[in-house]
Parts: C-alpha cells; structure tokens; sequence
C-alpha cells in the first residue's frame, strides 16, 4: 500500500505499510537523515517535524496517517539554515552533540509560529517535550528569545 | 574555516609538516598521488594548500564538547593561520600519528583532550611558520630575521614584501628535519588571536540544518538493518531460542544465534527491530550478577565500607590518618551511597559496517571515543589485521564515557551481522536496547571518617568506597596495564586537593558482575557527593561557616581561594533567603579550580526539591574557547542536576528495570536551574571543561537541603520518596 504525501514541498510516497513510523520512511526512505531517532516513544522529541503546519513526533506517526499531508523536516525548514530560529541558533551557539537539535529547532519553529511572542514559561512549557541530554537549555531559551526579536 | 570529515582534496602542490619531520608531499596534480604517499612515515598535521588554504588534523573525538574545534585551533595560532582558511580535517586512526600523549593511543575522554594535546600542538604549530618563514627568507634572500608573520601571509616589512602562505607553498623548501621550537620562540599569552576569542565550532552550521552526520545516518547502497537482543546479564547465553514469529515478519532476512544474543537481519528498520521484539528466548544462569539486586545490596556495600578489618585498595595517602584518628580530640563519621546512572546519549549505539564478500576486508562507519580501538574490534571480530579495515569517523550524539569501552559491543555487533550476510548492515540499538544493554556509573557506599585535633585543626580524613573495579570491566586492557589501580572508580576518593596533614582514600572492590562504566564526572561523581557533603558537616560540627571551612583548608592555592571568593560573590553567600537556601561545593578537578553554589528549597508535602538557581566559578587556566567553556559548564551543572535528583537505574535478579525515557528521567527545560558561569582566565596549562561542575551540583543542593531544612541528605538520587522519608 503506497503512501502518497509531500514532503518539503515535493511528492514523495513510501511503499512501506501504512503502520511504519514516519520516522523511519524519512530517514531510510527519503534519506533525510536530520530527524533523528532518539527513543521511539514520543518522549525525547529528537524526531519532531511538522505536518501540516504543526509539530508532531515522527516515530509516534504512522505514515498512513500523512497520506496527502505536507511534511515538513529540518532539511525543509529553509534551504540555507536562513529561518530565524535557525540563524538565532546559530547566534547563540546553541548545539553541542547536536543530535536533539533538528528536532528543538522545529520545536522553537512551531511555538513561534503558533505564538510569535512567548514568555519565557511559555516557551519553557513547549519545549519541555524535547530532550537534550547536553542540556543546552539556557541557550535554547536565549535563542528563542532572541528569534522571537529579530523576526 | 569549514570541516572536512575526509581527507581533503590534495589536488595541487602541498607539503606537509608533522610530528616527526617535515617533508614535502605532493609534487602536483593528483588526488591518486595523495593516496599514494599516505603510507609515508611522517605525521602530517597540516596541510598547505597553494590556494592558501590551510587543512589541519583534529585528533580528538567529537561527542558534543568542541575539541574538533579546539584542538587545531591551537596548531593554528602557533602557526599564525588565517582561520577563515582552515579546513579541519578528521584524523584517521593511527595511535603513533595521533595519539592522546596522555593515554598513549587515540582516545578522548576525561576531559583532556586539550590538556594532553596543548604544548604538542602550539610545537607543531610553530614547526610549521618556521618553514614558511625559512622559505620565504631564502626565495626573498633577506635574514629570517626581518621577517614576521601576518594570518597566512609572510611580510618583509623593510621592503614592503608580501608572501602567502599558499604562494610559499608552491616552491617551500622543506627540511628534512623539523626545525626546534624552544619554548620562548612560542606566542607569548598576550598575542594570541585565536585562543582565548571564540570562533563558530566547525560542526555547529551542519547541527542547525540538519546535515551533520552521525553513525545512524550513514546510507551505503543495499544496505541491510540489524537489531539485536543482547543477554540480560553479563555472561548469559541465548539457552532456547523461539524465533517461529520473528521470522514470519516480512522482510527478515536472517536470524542470528550469537553467544551473547540473538541478532536479526532484515530489510527495513521497522522489520528488524519487530522481529527482535517477537524473538522468545531464554537464557542460561551463566554470568555473575543473576540475583544481583541493587536495592538489597547498597546496605552490603555499605556494610563493607565501614568495615574496617577488611582488605582495601589504597587509592592516595598522606602522613598517617589512621593513627591521627586514632589520637584526635574529636572524631565525626557519615556515610553516603549512590544509584547506578545511565548515560542516556541521544543518539541510541549504532555502528554500520559493510564485510566483503571474502570476509577480508571491511568498510566501518561509528562514532567512539576510541577509533583505533573500534579498528582493532572489527579486525579481530574478522580475525584480519587492523590495516583492512576502511574506517569512516562520524560525529557522536552524546557520549559521556558510555563510547569508552575496549569492546565497543555495537561496533562488534555491527560486523559480526554483516560478516553473515556480507552486506552492508546499519546495527541500531533501540532506546530500550540502550537501557537494558547500559554499563552505568557503579553503585557506591561511601564511608568517612574526620579527626580535629584539641584546637579544632583538622588533622585526619579517612574515605573508603565500596563499588564494583570499573575499569577491571571498561577496559581490563588498561586495568591490566595500571597494575589493577582502577580511577575510573576511585580517583579523587583521598581529596587530595584538601591541606589536611593525614589522609586517607580507599577503594573497597564489589564483585556485583553488573556492567559498568565511567559516566560524566567519572569517579569524582560520587566521590564529590560523598566528600563534600562531609565537609558541610565538618563545617557545621565545627560551628564554621561552610565557605569558609574550605576556604581554610585551601588557603595556600590562591586559585582556589579566588574561585571560592568569586562564586560566594555571585550567589550573594552571606544574604540570608526566606524560601530557600544556599550550599556550596568546591574540588580541584584535574586542575581545574571550580566552586559551585546551589539554591534550593524543599516542598515538604510532596519531598520534591527545588533548585532555582546554580553560581560556579571556574578557573581552567588558559581558556581556548571561552564560549564554549561556558557552554560545557552549562551542560555539566545540567547534567548533575540529573545525578542529584531523579536518575536511578535498578537492577532485580541482576536485570535492568527501566527501560526509555518513561521511567528514566532525565533532565528537561522544566527540570534544570538557571545557570550563572564566571569563567576566570589565568596564564596557567589550560585544563579540563567538559564535566567539572557535574560532581559538584549533588553536594551543594544537599548542603543547601541541609540549610534549608536541618536534615542531611546522604543518598542520590534525592528523589522525593527519599526526602520525605529522611525528613521524618
């Protein structure tokens, strides 16, 4: 059963059962490797993408549920690393083992897209699904700070 | 600056310069000439380029910490390069070329990569410009005298001449010596560039638009995917293996019985990992730790620790503590345990590995703190020499001790699986697998003692831990090599950095069979959590102020005395808080002077444990990326904040109970102090910054509990079931 959606913008389809993990078409399918697999359980957030225009755990859903969605990865956030957040996260010097970070950084872009002004508990709140086990948090909430100003 | 994670295109005339001599490389042309010459016994660090690039060898590990920056960073101020022309490259794996000087072989850990690598990098750095200089010198026919150097650029100032570093590469005299460095010819502090001023790191652009690589990501055309379900315990042996619904899965190639566990092979993720989920298979009771239940054992560790009749590692000692115990005026005890801890990295252990079909030669991409020893692992899993394999280094998400180890099981995995098939094999562990596989920070009993002669001096400190030999497990290579000392769990155990005439530290070995490992903050993790609580206590037997106390006992470092000064500053130690309070924590880790205050309050209906607010101060010397210093500090002290309060791994019949972030909490954004980091620069050896803070964070929330509520708490993690329990 194919799959049929699009994903940054183009078409893609995925000739894996519909229950697969989206997670997993994106990375062994479509070879977009910057979401990453962190836990499998929803819990560590370093798989997160949007879909339709919101974040959603990609190992938490099943491909079949994206059929004629638009997804959208980090590889899609912009084509030169040139979306607030992401030059915010560049400004702050945010990631260390950059692992969780594709997966904060469509965090951020989803709080701000939803909330253009957060307050500091708002933003504490929203990406508290995510993990990093660096603990670059202090520089995640300075640079969402920062993103917030500057876009 | 950019990085290159192979070897750069050597396309035109070059001439390297290394550790051992300095030779010239390539004549011109060609990419097969390059290759050809790299089994020419010199040790090429630097690479120029007659495009005046400049390509300099990284030969640390990148796991998140910076060092792939920070390490050619160093050549590259002694050689006055201009960093915007630097590409970083990877070093391959070879011990002799690039090895630790600390360790003897390529590995990072402990915090020292740029420690060890410091003067040898400036020293080559130095070799390097001297060549540039000598060659210009003799093309212009002028003195090296009247010559200096610009970032990539030779300049007779007399003449007004300018040369590039490129365009000198394209007629350099190499000698075949290297030239000597004396000590005084390097850059004075004052005149450094680029140590001590942040660049971006070389890895960060890849980490915010998602094309960094890491070992899970590598695609290598009909490549297959491997799970594996390992024994619960150390030793065990797959008895019965019931594999009838894993392999009815679609798209399961093979499964596989190997000593320790059963692999799969299959074609999709998704499929490997359900088959291994449908696996039913038991185990036989070999190995050690079946029965081993942490909760029942830490009161028999800690029985062993006070157990003073019994036979111990001496770890450090000075003068004579149990005889000044003995005759002091007054004595204090207290006793202290730990969890186990897991490491938690992000990103689950995986290797790829691609075995040719003859079995002879292997192409491995991993992510270690060793390669040379993830080489040495797949050529004896093959039983090949370690010249056939191709080894691929890729970027860690996370490593914290946890990539340390002399078997690097995942790396293992991965070519055991593909040598089945000989195919191209991605081995994932999952996150359950990660946990249930985990080697943790060991189990601890800590038992001390403290005497204060009449005047209230204090005279003796005795320490004596009870835990597991965790290097007798991590690496029996290097326990064999030190003679059975084994710092991984002990070091730091006699607080050495403490001016007490008569002291005494001590291992106590367990033999749990559990598996272990060194985790951020290493031995010092559970060591600090011990020793500087007793200090607070000894502060408050003795009616001294618990800054002060320690101040005392390290007056004659003037360092540590500035760091102390420094952090009661910021935290503002003496103002009195209504609801909440302070408690401090001070060590010399590895050299590196830091002090930690924790702000902290206790909700007593629930026992949970609030810590707004964490001061440090650090002095590491000479700071190479201050930034990133501070980035490490910020990490540590978060990752402390884990050990203190919420992370604990237990064991029943010797079986891990958790299993994913469900039940293994980690710290997140709602979880984690504000961080407050005064980084203090001093023309000292730079020394470590990547874990310094994380053994302080446990203690100085205790001291700050105890402030708070008058009750001490004497175990991590301080969960809310322990501190509702301990205040009563």
């Amino acid at each position: 059963m194919a799959t049929t959606f699009e994903i940054n913008g183009k078409a893609a389809h995925s000739e894996a059962p519909g229950a697969t993990p989206l997670l997993w078409v994106i990375r062994e399918e479509l070879k977009l490797t910057g979401t990453k697999f962190g836990c499998g359980t929803g819990l560590c957030g370093a798989c997160m993408v949007h879909v339709d225009g919101k974040r959603a755990f990609s190992c938490l859903t099943q491909v079949g549920e994206v059929a004629g969605k638009r997804v959208t990865t980090i590889e899609g956030l912009s084509a030169d690393a040139s979306h607030p957040v992401q030059k915010a996260w560049l400004a702050e010097k945010v990631p260390q083992c950059g692992y969780c970070q594709s997966g904060q950084i469509m965090s951020a872009a989803d709080l701000l897209a939803h909330n253009p002004r957060p307050e500091r508990a708002q933003i504490v709140e929203h990406m508290s699904t995510n993990i990093c086990r660096c603990g670059t948090y202090p520089r995640i909430v300075r640079a969402i700070e920062r993103a917030a100003k500057e876009a | 600056m950019t990085l290159a994670l192979r070897n750069p295109d050597i396309s035109r005339r070059h001439f390297m310069v290394g550790a051992a001599g300095l030779t010239f490389a390539v004549a011109s042309g060609l990419r097969a000439g390059a290759a050809a010459r790299s089994n020419v016994a010199i040790s090429p660090w630097v690479t120029i380029a007659t495009d005046d690039t400049v390509a300099i060898m990284s030969p640390a590990a990148e796991m998140g910490q910076g060092s792939l920056t920070s390490l050619p960073l160093i050549l590259a101020e002694e050689l006055d390069a201009d960093w915007g022309k630097v590409h970083v490259v990877v070093a391959p794996p070879n011990d002799e070329l690039y090895k630790n000087p600390q360790f003897g072989y390529m590995y990072t850990a402990g915090s020292n990569a740029v420690t060890a690598y410091f003067k040898e990098l400036r020293q080559f750095g130095a070799q390097v410009r001297k060549v540039l200089l000598a060659s210009a010198a003799s093309h212009w026919n002028v003195p090296v005298a009247e010559l200096a150097t610009e970032p990539n650029v030779v300049v007779h100032a007399k003449s007004g001449r300018r040369l590039t570093y490129g365009e000198i590469a394209a007629f350099a005299e190499v000698p075949a010596k290297a030239p000597d460095v004396a000590e005084s010819e390097l850059k004075s502090p004052e005149k450094f560039r680029l140590i001590g001023h942040d660049v971006v790191r070389v890895d960060m652009p890849g980490k915010i638009n998602g094309t960094a690589q890491y070992a899970i990501d590598v695609q290598v055309p009909g490549m297959l995917y491997g799970a594996i379900l390992r024994a619960p315990v150390e030793g065990a042996q797959p008895d019965k293996i019931d594999d009838g619904k894993a392999k009815a899965i679609a798209g399961v190639v093979r499964i596989v019985s190997l000593p320790y566990g059963v692999g799969v092979i299959a074609e999709t993720p998704w499929a490997a990992f359900g088959a291994k989920d449908a696996l039913n298979v038991s185990w036989t009771r070999s190995g050690k730790a079946w029965g081993f239940d942490s909760e029942k054992a830490l009161p028999a560790f800690d029985a062993a620790a006070r157990d003073l009749s019994r036979q111990t590692k001496v770890w450090g000692k000075k003068g004579d503590a149990l005889a000044a115990l003995q005759t002091a005026a007054t004595t204090v005890e207290a006793a202290y345990r730990n969890d186990l801890v897991y490491h938690a990295q992000m990103e689950p252990l995986n290797a790829v590995a691609s075995v040719a079909p003859d079995g002879q030669t292997c192409e491995l991409w991993s992510g270690v703190q060793s390669k040379t020893i993830a080489v040495t692992v797949a050529a004896s899993a093959l039983n090949i020499p370690p010249g056939r394999i191709v080894y691929h280094d890729m970027l860690m998400g996370g490593g914290f001790g946890r990539r340390g180890h002399r078997d690097e099981e995942y790396v293992h995995d991965a070519v055991v699986l593909s040598n089945v098939v000989h195919k191209p094999v991605k081995l994932m562990w999952t996150r359950e697998d990660d946990v249930h596989n985990g080697r943790f920070n060991p189990l601890s009993a800590h038992y001390l003692r403290a005497g204060f002669d009449p005047s209230g001096k204090l005279i003796a400190f005795q320490h004596r831990k009870a835990c597991d030999e965790v290097t007798a497990f991590q690496d029996p290579v290097r326990f064999a090599r030190q003679k059975g000392r084994d710092g991984i769990a002990f070091n730091g155990v006699d607080a050495p950095y403490y001016d007490i005439p008569n002291r005494l530290g001590e291992g106590v070995p367990q033999e749990s069979g559990l598996r272990t490992s060194s985790l951020r903050g290493i031995a010092h993790l559970t060591n600090v959590f011990a020793i500087e609580s007793f200090m607070d206590e000894l502060a408050r037997k003795r009616g001294v102020d618990p800054a002060a106390f320690r101040r005392d006992l390290v007056k004659d470092n003037a360092r540590a005395v500035a760091i102390i000064d420094a952090v009661k500053r910021m935290a503002d130690w003496g103002k009195k808080r209504d609801a909440s309070a302070l408690g401090i924590a001070y060590m010399n880790y590895s050299g590196t002077q830091i002090a930690l205050v924790a702000e902290a309050s206790v909700d007593r209906a629930s026992g949970t444990v609030r810590v707004p607010n964490i001061w440090v101060a650090l002095d590491p010397g000479i700071t190479v990326q201050p930034n990133n210093i501070l980035a490490q500090t910020e990490s540590s002290i978060i990752y402390g904040t884990g050990f203190a309060l919420f992370e604990r791994i237990t064991t029943e019949d010797g079986i891990v109970q958790q299993s994913g972030f469900y039940d293994y909490h980690v710290p997140r954004m709602n979880d984690v102090p504000q961080t407050h980091i005064e980084l203090i620069a001093t023309n000292n050896h730079p020394t470590g910054v990547g874990q310094m803070a994380t053994p302080l964070v446990a203690p100085a929330i205790a001291n700050a509990v105890h402030e708070f509520t008058g009750v001490r708490l004497r175990e991590t993690p301080m969960t809310p079931d322990r501190v509702k329990k301990a205040l009563g």
